[in-house]
């Protein structure tokens, strides 16, 4: 049986009179790929900041990586990777700069840093850039090697915000592999996006709407229930934008 | 009948960076133009070009048959401009931006209203409400009445629907589709290729260079090879597999499948004996046709290999 | 800790790497030690002195050719009538009258006494309290040498003193318009030159460019409302000085009104001005604020005179416009004067107000380059 990464029963989350998620119910397994759609407004980023430990659930109960998200906020951040979907890296720095830097606030070791860091410049074949500031890297870099620094540390799961807005289609790929292997280290990663194929690369999504979680299955469960062959279908089919 | 736009070898350069390499298209009257390319491909520098916000460093560039550098203060009185970012004021009511921006082009809203009647009428209940606080989709809708409103000629809208939900594209398309029948020309820029198929005629773009500019069914049409979709449950292991299998020359995941083509140009059958081999199961390969993302993949790998990194030197 | 450490190294990465903020650091602190050591200056040089000589005999020579030439005053005129006191301090360039009483040399030798009046004006209270210390300092002086080695003390010279205009030397006669000038032009050059990068900023110019718009249109456009609502500020800022700090009106408050006005303008056009050269709303406020507050406070003649300050200095606060504004402003709430006394300081600031509106025109600009 595989570990639940993230526990979500009934949570509510009010802001004054406003509900932004309305009893929301969901389990992410360990080493899932989850995406989690719906239109803008519809109460995704504020469940993630819940999630991600940045705010506190207005009831209900929610725990991710084995801990709890109303007492154990700084144990969760302290277990995830989190990117969001431009400007997670200091522009006026180095590549290898931004490295040092996340590494010593995720605190790792001097050694694993150095360890890690030639590991991913070798990856990502980054080695001539390892000197360069990050405002002369072109976006779809920024973007990989964001990524690749929000998993420095092998957090449990990682959250990632819209990580492929406005890139080319072959990064926007090379992206998607890259998610693909975190999976496959063991690595839970919550994935938010705009672009309907990318729905299909998940395990399983979770739609949004008005607050509420309207559906919840593998990608091909529910092209087949919505009698859709694509998931944009579906979504357009089933969520309505909010005003 | 004359050409709305006309480009001859337009250049742009941000100090060392090219943000424009030669670049020749033209745009008729009545149609919708997209240009089709992710983030720095260099779309809205053309933009700012076309609207006279910015000067070319090389080239000639038209529109409605008047030099982009010299007749600036005409052009800016017939062109509806909708830039990147939400640019209306988010501190004054629905109503209260478009009454200024009639007023401003030396209109009123009921002179043109027919015009944006079916757009507007989705954001009418909200008039009274701030700019600032509508969401992203209702923002676009009243960024394109306010650029409307004075029945431009030229209407311009730079990424129009970029971080907006895939329903309100989709109604955004249909309300420009629309557009059509008031002879109003329209050039649009975008990083969603499904987007690209709604369009009259297409620039696919990309660092600085046009790959290829045609119809949108027609620059599709214009993939080289045949396209196999392969699928199996096992997605990851299957692309990996796929991509260090001899006989395949590219091989790019496409939602639930995987699109390949093969070396020969034809579907090799000893690839199901190797991925069974590899351990997949359940592999169903079909031939299937090429969209337009498959051909703007493929012109991006026969393009300078640093396109696609595009690294800046 | 090793958090906290990779974190400050990150912090000193960006100041390096920003040169603004090197500037400000180190470049500011070095400035302002330089401008504050030279203009901040108590002492008085050269002040303006008139007499008045109603015996005109050897002793009242004798004592005028002392004062003068002390080094700290400069004598500016020779009055024939008291009527000439107002209209020689009115002119400015005289701080302090000197009046001998009639027979001054004779009554000092035969009686042991004359009287000597010292009328300062009140309306710089700092200046015109050292100018009559110094004044009664050399007076002494005078009288210890003319009593000669003997030690007969009944030789005396009473000097009188007597403030004109600000006859109680209450200090916020000084402060109060220098306060009004000062903020009347920060307030107003920071409101426009916000209010044009802010659209800079948010990108909204971008589509008023693409219009008919002209760039005269926007500016002038910027300004008006700003005018008008100031209008507002001036009648309150005035109100407040009268009923709270007792400032009188002694001129036409029409007069007064109208300058102000003017004042208000060439801030308002000072602040467009400011935001054609700037590239967003964090540089307009740092120019606005921080470029024109000191030097308004230390240069225009606020709190410390310009006569006392090195010869550069005066130089360079021709170009500001509070300089000008102080005196106008003073003259008509503390002197009384009419147009007649100030028309040059008015007609400066009606050439730097359409000076500032021509070089917004032409400095706008019209593309995002």
């Amino acid at each position: 049986m595989r570990e639940k990464i993230i526990s979500v029963h009934n949570l509510v989350k009010k802001f004054g009179s406003f509900t932004a998620n309305d009893n929301l119910n969901f389990e992410v397994f360990e080493g899932e790929i989850f995406g989690f759609l719906g239109a803008n407004g519809a109460g995704k980023t504020t469940a993630i900041r819940i999630l991600s430990g940045l705010s506190k659930p207005t009831s209900g109960e929610v725990s991710v990586a084995g801990f709890d998200a109303y007492r154990q906020t700084e144990q969760i951040k302290k277990n995830i990777g989190y990117m969001c979907q431009k400007f997670s890296l200091y522009e006026d720095l180095t590549v290898k700069e931004n490295i040092v830097l996340y590494g010593g606030i995720y605190g790792m070791s001097k050694s694993l840093i150095r360890e890690r860091l030639t590991e991913l410049l070798e990856k990502l074949r980054f080695q001539e850039y390892e000197n360069r500031i990050i405002a002369d890297l072109p976006l779809g870099l920024r973007q990989k090697l964001a990524f690749s620094v929000a998993i420095l540390h092998e957090p449990k799961i990682v959250f990632l915000d819209e990580p492929t807005g406005g890139v080319d289609p072959i990064t926007r790929r090379q992206f998607w592999e890259m998610i693909y292997e975190t999976a496959e280290r063991g690595i839970t990663v919550f994935v938010t996006t705009h672009y309907m194929d990318e729905a299909e690369y998940c395990d399983r999504i979770s739609i949004m709407n008005e607050g509420r979680i309207v559906a919840l299955d593998t990608p091909s469960k529910l092209k087949k229930q919505y009698n859709a062959a694509t998931i944009e279908e579906v979504f357009i089919k089933i969520a309505r934008p909010v005003n | 009948m004359q050409k709305v736009i006309e480009s001859i070898g337009i250049s742009k350069s941000f100090g060392a960076t090219k943000a424009l390499n030669d670049i020749s298209f033209s745009v008729n009257e009545s149609e919708v133009f997209g240009f089709i390319g992710p983030d720095g491909a260099g779309k809205t520098t053309l933009f700012r070009l076309i609207t006279t916000l910015m000067l070319p460093n090389e080239g000639e560039l038209k529109v409605f048959g008047m030099d982009c550098i010299t007749h600036y203060k005409e052009l800016r009185k017939n062109i509806g401009y909708m830039p990147g970012r939400f640019s209306l004021y988010q501190d004054l009511s629905v109503e209260e931006n478009l009454k200024f921006y009639a007023t401003v082009f030396g209109t009123t809203i009921e002179e043109n209203y027919e015009l944006i009647s079916d757009i507007y009428s989705h954001i009418e209940p909200y008039k009274k409400r701030l700019a600032g606080n509508l969401s992203g989709g209702m923002k676009q809708k009243l960024a394109l009445s306010c650029a409307l409103i004075h029945k431009p000629k030229l209407l311009v809208l730079d990424e129009p629907t970029t971080g907006v939900d895939a329903v309100s594209r989709s109604e955004f398309w249909d309300m420009l589709g629309k557009l059509r029948k008031h002879n109003i020309t329209i050039i649009v820029s975008t990083p969603y290729m499904d987007e690209a198929m709604r369009c009259d005629k297409v620039a696919l773009i990309q660092s600085g260079k046009i790959l290829a500019i045609d119809a949108p069914q027609k620059i599709r049409d214009g993939f080289n090879s045949k396209l196999f979709a392969v699928r199996s449950a096992e997605k990851y292991r299957l692309i990996n597999a796929l991509r260090n299998y001899q006989g395949i020359l590219t091989a790019y995941p496409f939602g639930d499948s995987v699109h390949v083509t093969f070396l020969n140009d034809k579907l090799d059958n000893s690839v199901n004996d190797y991925l069974v081999n590899a351990g997949i199961s359940d592999v169903i390969i079909e031939e299937c046709e090429a969209g337009i993302e498959d051909r703007f993949l493929e012109l991006m790998e026969k393009g300078d290999g640093n396109q696609v990194s595009g690294i800046r030197k | 800790m090793k958090r906290f450490i990779g974190f400050v190294k990150k912090e000193f990465l960006h100041i390096f790497r920003d040169y603004r903020t090197l500037f400000i650091l180190f470049g500011i602190p070095a400035a302002q030690i330089l401008i504050f050591g030279f203009a901040v200056s108590t002492d008085i040089k050269n002040a303006g002195v008139a007499i008045l000589d109603m015996s005109n005999d050897e002793i009242t020579q004798q004592l005028t050719d002392k004062i003068i030439s002390s080094g700290f005053f400069k004598k500016t005129e020779n009055l024939l009538h008291y009527n000439d006191i107002d209209r020689v301090f009115k002119k400015g360039k005289t701080k302090a009258v000197i009046i001998f009483e009639k027979d001054f040399g004779e009554k000092l030798v035969s009686e042991g006494k004359a009287s000597l009046s010292i009328i300062a004006d009140g309306s710089e209270p700092n200046t015109a309290t050292l100018i009559t210390n110094y004044t009664m300092a050399i007076v002494n002086d005078f009288t210890a040498d003319f009593a000669g080695p003997s030690i007969n003390n009944s030789i005396r010279i009473k000097p009188e003193v007597k403030m004109f205009y600000n006859p109680n030397l209450k200090s916020h006669f000084m402060f109060v318009p220098g306060v009004i000038t000062l903020i009347l032009i920060l307030i107003c050059a920071l409101m426009t030159s916000v209010t044009i990068t802010r659209e800079k900023e948010f990108g909204t110019m971008e589509v008023l460019l693409v219009s008919p718009l002209r760039p005269i249109q926007i500016i002038l456009g910027k300004v008006m409302p700003y005018f008008i609502l100031s209008f507002i500020n001036v009648i309150l800022i005035l109100a407040l000085s009268w009923f709270v700090f007792g400032l009188p009106v002694k001129g036409s408050i029409v007069l007064l009104l109208a300058e102000s006005m003017l004042y208000i303008l060439m801030s308002l056009t000072l602040g467009i001005l400011i935001s054609t050269v700037s590239s967003n709303m964090q540089q307009a406020i740092f120019i606005s604020l921080i470029g024109l507050m000191l030097p308004t406070v230390l240069l225009s003649g606020f709190i410390f005179p310009i006569e006392n300050m090195p010869k550069i200095y005066d130089y360079v606060s021709m170009i500001l416009p509070p300089r000008y504004f102080i005196v106008i402003i003073k003259n008509i709430m503390i002197k009384g004067t009419g147009i007649l006394f100030i028309w040059k300081e008015t007609l400066i600031l009606i050439v730097m107000t359409l000076l500032f509106i021509g070089l917004s025109v032409k400095k706008f600009k019209i593309r995002l380059e």
